[in-house]
């Protein structure tokens, strides 16, 4: 069997679940074996429907609010009805808690995972290291734990009428949640945009920001923020790209005053085509761009908005 | 009370990287204390600076990792242990060796890095939780003793939450939990004396790493003068429009 963390918004399935699915369904064709699902949460029965169309079978898991002791724990009760893979979408929290479930299981974890295949009664993988610089070609014997880094798979399609089983969650000893701390969302989101228009420290004030948003709305884009930004207060964490914040890779990538340090790089240097607008020309960020403009981002980003405007009309 | 900081000793990201026999070769680069197990360092000295006890550096790997031991010594951590192993191995498996270890130290709590510099893996934390049978707060911005548990704010995918753990319990660090403060120089000289326990790593490799490759993407380059900047934001428009077709 391979199991599948199907991840959801207590609704609908996420495209990363999708995504993970088309990735199990291609170490089936080496592995054999079921394809199964675990949908993990609270208030199920909805998701439940969607989810089972997806998989041969799926097991349901009534868990309260996320901890990473709780999920862990209701991976591995479906993972021990023999699972010899585990796939799940990749984010934060299941790089975290999977790294429980790999550990319980004694199986390799490969993280982040851009291509995978199973050959031989191995798995492959193919992922970024150094900070997004290095692609590494990894592999491990079964049991295998895999997360599928989001935008690297096409999603799969529904196939049927999975038959459902609700598995109890044994008692864990986890954190006590005391208070969430909801982050706004507006717009499209980062981690999907396919531009992304990210303001640096060069940008001067929060109050310029406005301009930076008035570009990435005409593009269709989010807005980005370095961390220098996030620390001074202009934007909020949820907006930073790199290292410590998000990951993305639109097909274009705006840098307005940004001097382009590697932990920024490390969340944007793939995208597709990168443009950047800053006063010094030796800034490290001209380096990694395909185009840019030496200037002052106060004169240039005005015009290059009056730029897009006249294309669009 | 101990504390326990869990480091690697990674390349400055802003080393140049080769790769020679499909591995990435390292002996040009500049070899750092990871920055994220900086944080770890950090908060594990603050807590001994406010509750008492011992704060202990366990860093994982070759010869050399005892450098960066010795940062952390330098830093102000009390004692090092060094759990030696050549080579790659999975976080998996360092969570295995290190579990001994760790469970002969019985730590008040356990810190280490949110993500690592060279192999972007975020499992460690989540690993050596479950070796030591013990929760693990991924992500932290926030900690705070309080008597046998910890109040403690961390990041999820989306927003934040505040957190109640019974100790012992393995922390991840996030930038803003702290700014780790440099080595002084009596901090440098005092560090050269200071234990560090040499252990010969019990590890059981779960992951093979096969190949290694530099993709760095070749980048157009093309800069324009932005002296009269709307002469060049249209140019600029224009290759977005018509070069690059993504606008
Ligand atoms: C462990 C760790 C994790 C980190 N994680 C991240 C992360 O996730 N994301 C991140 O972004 N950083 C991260 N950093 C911080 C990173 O090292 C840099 O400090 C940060 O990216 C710098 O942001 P900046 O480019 O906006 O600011 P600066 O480095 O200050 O650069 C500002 C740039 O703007 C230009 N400029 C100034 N005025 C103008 C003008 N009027 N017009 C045009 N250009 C102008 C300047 O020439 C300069 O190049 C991390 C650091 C550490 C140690």
């Amino acid at each position: 069997m391979i199991l599948v963390v199907l991840d959801h918004d207590g609704n609908r399935l996420r495209k990363g679940s999708l995504e993970a699915l088309a990735r199990a369904y291609r170490l089936q064709e080496a592995l054999g074996g079921e394809v199964a699902g675990v949908l993990i949460g609270e208030g199920l029965g909805g998701v439940a429907e969607e989810a089972r169309r997806y998989v041969d079978l799926l097991y349901t898991v009534e868990a309260g609010p996320y901890t990473a002791e709780r999920w862990a724990k209701a991976v591995l009760e479906a993972a021990k009805k023999g699972a010899k893979a585990v796939v799940a979408p990749s984010s934060r929290q299941s790089r975290t808690y999977l790294g429980r479930v790999a550990f319980a299981l004694g199986a390799g974890l490969l993280e982040d995972t851009l291509e995978s295949w199973a050959e031989g009664g191995e798995v492959y993988a193919t992922r970024y290291a150094y900070l997004n610089r290095v692609t590494q070609k990894v592999k491990a014997a079964l049991p295998v734990v895999l997360t599928v880094k989001p935008n690297t798979t096409p999603p799969a399609e529904p196939k049927g009428e999975g038959r459902v089983e609700a598995l109890p969650l044994p008692p864990v000893e986890t954190v006590e949640v005391l208070e969430k701390i909801q982050e706004e969302k507006k717009g499209v989101s980062l981690a999907e945009a396919d531009v992304v228009v990210t303001g640096g420290r060069g940008m001067g004030s929060a109050e310029a920001f406005k301009a930076i948003e008035e570009l990435a709305a005409l593009l269709g884009g989010a807005v980005g923020a370095t961390r220098a930004v996030v620390d001074a207060g202009w934007r909020p964490y949820g907006e930073q790209v790199g290292q410590t914040g998000k990951t993305v890779q639109p097909t274009l990538y705006i840098a307005l005053g940004v001097s382009g340090a590697v932990q920024h790089l490390a969340g944007m240097n793939k995208s597709k085509y990168i443009v950047a607008v800053n006063k010094d020309p030796e800034a490290p960020i001209f380096k990694h761009a395909d185009y840019g403009i030496v200037g002052d981002v106060h004169q240039v980003l005005p015009a290059l908005i009056q730029a897009v405007k006249k294309l669009k009309d | 009370m101990k504390f326990i900081a869990v480091i690697r000793q990674v390349p400055d990201g802003e080393s140049r990287l080769k790769v020679q026999g499909g591995r990435v070769d390292l002996s040009g680069a500049t070899l750092i204390l990871d920055q994220m197990d900086e944080y770890a360092v950090e908060e594990a000295l603050r807590l001994k600076e406010k509750h008492g006890g011992e704060a202990v550096v366990v860093g994982f790997g070759p010869e050399r990792v005892e450098e960066a031991i010795r940062t952390a010594l330098a830093m102000g951590m009390d004692r090092g242990v060094h759990v030696v192993h050549e080579g790659y191995a999975d976080p998996v498996a360092v969570a295995e060796a290190l579990a001994p270890v760790l469970r002969e130290e019985a730590p008040t709590l356990v810190l280490t890095g949110g993500q690592q510099a060279d192999w972007d893996s975020q499992a460690l934390g989540g690993a050596l939780a479950e070796a030591l049978g013990v929760p693990v707060v991924a992500w932290t911005t926030a900690l705070e003793l309080e008597g046998e548990t910890a109040r403690a704010k961390h990041d999820l995918d989306e927003g934040a939450e505040w957190v109640r753990v019974r100790l012992p319990a393995v922390f991840t660090t996030q930038q803003g939990l702290n700014e780790p403060r440099y080595p002084t120089l009596p901090g440098i000289m005092k560090a050269k004396k200071k234990e560090i326990r040499k252990v010969a790593a019990q590890v059981s490799p779960k992951v093979a790493l096969l190949e290694e490759t530099i993709q760095e993407k070749a980048r157009l380059g093309k800069i324009l003068d932005g002296k009269d900047p709307v002469a060049a934001a249209e140019e600029l428009v224009r290759l977005l429009h018509e070069e690059a077709k993504v606008i």
